[in-house]
């Protein structure tokens, strides 16, 4: 293992593969630094920017950023968690969730950090946008309320031709994911349950099929996001 | 149609990348981009149809609905504003009977808004079918919609002389005005165009050039300053089966012009730079990335580089050195500010919508298409040739130590000259501002809305990077001005229409900060409002981007240089108001139900 570097989170000394995402290269060290928009084994876009460290007095997405050798890393300072806090503030209210009447509730990574950062109400006022809700495929429900734009579901709903079920649309504030209208007919059960655990909010659903585990007994439920790696 | 769509694609050679020009090819000839066409691009690319939708969507030029046989788009920049937009506006509403984002019903005109496209020293300007239409007036545009329902075609709309300089050439054929008042070493006539390629180049390695551009201390022109020798230094080095030179010509900073005057008046200039700098990172291909509201340059630079390449100023075996070849195409954006930004600049490129990348890794390792590449301003290029011919040493006595050379400044607003004035690093704004005769100055927005806008107390400051540091937007507001309602939420309105909306800061707070704002104009601010602005802005600095991290910027500088046109408007014996208006609320309620609001009785 020639290839393993030193580096520091917030003082602590680490250890990691060089080359590896901060994100990853923390969780090995046992240091979790919280994430929504990221997934193992897929190229990262830091889009969410709740990863957000400061490195050299910058600001960097921990998911989208390589660990190097001396890397000093501020991951928890004050400072950094009341941004990240603020940041999934602002996107509980600039979209609509309702988390009690909603089928992701304790499995939805938006709330897990919500919970995590105990967050009361956002600093921010409500937009309460008005927003879609597409329910032409027949095998899924693109609830446009609650998606909170990681794409994850572009980047990894595909066809055999690799061609994507899911992409943006507009831009800026009025950006959307979308689902193309033919594919979406012609989904598989598989692709559509793939694309349901794929979202880290309630914002694509499975249709017909609904609280197979009952709220309680759901994944962050009764341990907060990010335990799993902490020491 | 298919027949078309299938001919174009292969014109492309069936490539995803060159999706952008597959676009614009379609947008010109059908006047917009209907479903079969997406259909069928889809089919031939191997896409799906929703992917294609994705690029279309991101840039406001496309359109998947007929935009009219003349599509107007009417700039929207504040000194569009301060010049008679309003009135400019309502005319052409009023003379063809609808609102601007509709179009006629005969289908023969349309009529839209768009951001600054690079004419503020010559406002209101519109672009009608790729023509601009510039010092646009109520009578000028009653002419001009006669003229259209007559249905003219573009050069008899036409009725003034063309610009200055260039602009009245076969190829050109423009009424725009360079407006050259001030020139230095990039816009002065004494250079001779091939110069430094055929006298210097045969007698200098690819290294030696880099030595000079670093010996120069030239930084980047577009406004990160970056040092542009190192760049290209660490281009060259970085491993790669192709090594790109990419010119950014998408000046999308409202305010900023002097792009557009360097490609008209001095477009050889600009690209020698580029060749010299393919010479010097062992590159053989250049792009020029042009923002789409300059495609009335089009066949001019067209032109220009078929005689550049007729003279051996590119080519292969360039000026007889063997193995320098190097060409360049321009590859056109469709409307997008943030493509500005290098890495969305690389994904528009590509074809792709213009998000910003992640960076690392930076361009010079892996730019277009993966490859090394380096992307500088127009004014960068144009100044590494003039760098080539006099020697780094020569050019460090221009400008100040830490900024060296000249820059070129685009000056609009309330002033007697709005033009381009290339002056030396150091200016300080007092100076700038009797230079253009400039009286009664409230402010200036220095580098655009991503910049500062100061007032009088900092007019000593000075022009550079390390103080006022800027790409080159100067605009300037006399003391009649309100610059809270015309110039600060204009330029928020930009950021949030002109965001890419991947980073979740940008696409929302510039929203939430907006409608704050709103909330203190319309007389429902409290005082904590004003530190709420102060506080929440700061999340915005944790976006990917240049666009995204400055986007408060509006916000911020005029909160901390004009903090008594917030005060004047704030409820200092409130401490809270939600900010909702009442009777707004009933009347909008009632028009809904089909009631007759009754206010004085709540």
């Amino acid at each position: 293992m020639s290839n393993l570097i030193k580096f520091k989170i917030d003082g602590t000394e680490c250890m990691a593969e060089s080359g590896k995402y901060i994100v990853e290269a923390a969780a090995d060290n046992g240091i979790f630094i919280p994430t929504l928009c990221n997934m193992k084994g897929v190229k990262p876009k830091g889009a969410c920017r709740v990863c957000t460290v400061r490195i050299n007095g910058r600001l960097m997405t921990s998911c989208t950023t390589p660990v190097t050798d001396g890397m000093e890393i501020e991951s928890h300072s004050e400072e950094i968690e009341e941004l990240r806090k603020s940041i999934v503030e602002l996107l509980f209210v600039s979209g609509n969730h309702f988390c009690p009447a909603c089928e992701k509730s304790g499995n939805c990574e938006l709330q897990a950090l919500a919970y995590l950062y105990q967050m009361m109400v956002p600093r921010f006022p409500y937009e309460f946008p008005l927003k879609a809700v597409d329910a032409h495929s027949p095998k899924i429900i693109k609830d446009q309320n609650r998606c909170i734009f990681c794409k994850r579901c572009i980047k990894t709903i595909k066809d055999e031709e690799g061609r994507s079920y899911f992409a943006f649309r507009n831009r800026g504030h009025k950006l959307e994911v979308v689902l193309d209208e033919e594919m979406g007919n012609k989904m598989d059960d598989e692709t559509a349950i793939l694309a349901m655990n794929n979202c880290p909010v309630g914002s694509i659903l499975f249709k017909e099929k609904g609280f197979d585990v009952p709220i309680g007994k759901r994944k962050y439920d009764h341990k907060p996001i990010g335990s799993e790696i902490k020491l | 149609m298919e027949n078309t769509v299938k001919q174009l694609v292969e014109k492309y050679g069936n490539d995803r990348s060159r999706l952008m020009d597959i676009l614009i090819d379609i947008q010109e000839t059908t006047g917009y981009i209907n479903s079969e066409a997406i259909e069928e691009i889809a089919q031939l690319l191997a896409m799906s149809r929703i992917d294609v939708e994705q690029t279309i969507t991101f840039y406001h030029f496309f359109s998947t609905k007929p935009k009219g046989k003349y599509a107007v788009y009417l700039n929207t920049s504040p000194v569009a504003y301060m010049f008679g937009r309003e009135a400019v506006k309502e005319t052409f509403e009023k003379e063809l009977g609808i609102k601007f984002g509709d179009v006629t019903k005969d289908g023969l005109v349309g009529l839209y808004d768009t951001p600054c496209i690079g004419m503020n020293d010559q406002e209101p300007a519109a672009i009608i079918n790729h023509k601009i239409f510039t010092r646009l007036t109520p009578y000028r545009v009653r002419e001009i919609v006669k003229l259209m329902k007559e249905g003219k075609n573009m050069d008899e709309l036409r009725n003034e002389s063309y610009g200055d300089g260039k602009n009245h050439l076969p190829s050109l054929r423009s009424m725009v005005s360079s407006n050259i008042r001030r020139k230095g070493m990039i816009l002065s006539d004494d250079y001779q165009s091939g110069t430094v390629i055929r006298d210097f180049l045969p007698k200098m390695s690819p290294e030696s050039v880099i030595a000079e551009i670093k010996h120069s201390h030239i930084r980047g022109r577009g406004g990160a300053g970056f040092p542009t020798g190192l760049k290209w230094e660490f281009c060259r080095r970085a491993k790669g089966s192709k090594h790109y030179v990419v010119c950014n010509a998408d000046e999308g900073e409202p305010g900023t012009f002097k792009d557009r005057v360097i490609l008209t008046e001095k477009p050889e200039l600009v690209f020698e730079g580029m060749a010299l700098a393919g010479y010097a990172i062992g590159g053989d291909e250049g792009i020029l990335y042009l923002r789409y509201e300059y495609r009335y340059l089009n066949n001019y630079l067209l032109e220009v580089l078929q005689n550049m390449r007729d003279n051996n100023l590119l080519g292969k075996n360039i000026s007889g050195i063997e193995g320098f070849d190097f060409d360049i195409r321009i590859q056109f954006g469709a409307g997008s500010y943030v493509c500005g930004e290098e890495t969305a600049l690389l994904e528009s490129l590509e074809g792709k919508r213009g998000e910003p990348r992640d960076k690392p890794p930076f361009p010079v390792e892996k730019g277009y298409l993966g490859q090394p590449t380096i992307v500088n301003n127009v004014e960068t290029f144009a100044t590494a040739v003039r760098i080539v011919q006099n020697g780094g040493e020569w050019f460090t006595q221009f400008g100040t130590e830490d900024s060296t050379g000249t820059k070129i400044l685009s000056i609009s607003g309330d002033c007697m000259f709005p033009g381009v004035y290339e002056v030396n690093w150091g200016f300080n704004v007092e100076d700038m501002l009797n230079m253009v005769g400039a009286y009664e100055v409230q402010a200036v927005q220095v580098g655009g809305p991503s910049g500062t806008l100061i007032g009088p107390e900092e007019f000593h400051r000075t022009l550079g990077y390390s103080d006022l540091s800027t790409g080159g937007s100067m605009i300037i507001f006399n003391k009649q001005r309100n610059l809270l309602r015309d110039v600060v939420v204009n330029f928020m309105e930009f950021f949030i229409d002109e965001s890419c909306g991947s980073c979740s800061t940008c696409r929302n707070m510039t929203q939430v900060l907006n409608n704050k704002l709103k909330k203190i104009l319309v007389g429902k601010g409290v005082p904590k409002d004003l530190i709420d602005l102060k506080s929440w802005s700061k999340n915005l600095i944790a976006s990917r981007c240049g666009l995204g991290q400055t986007a408060a910027n509006p916000i911020i500088s005029s909160l901390k240089n004009f903090p008594h046109l917030y005060s004047a408007l704030i409820q200092k014996d409130k401490q809270f108001d939600e900010g909702f208006d009442m009777e707004k609320a009933i009347q909008a309620s009632c028009t809904y139900v089909g009631r007759v609001p009754n206010l004085n009785h709540h």
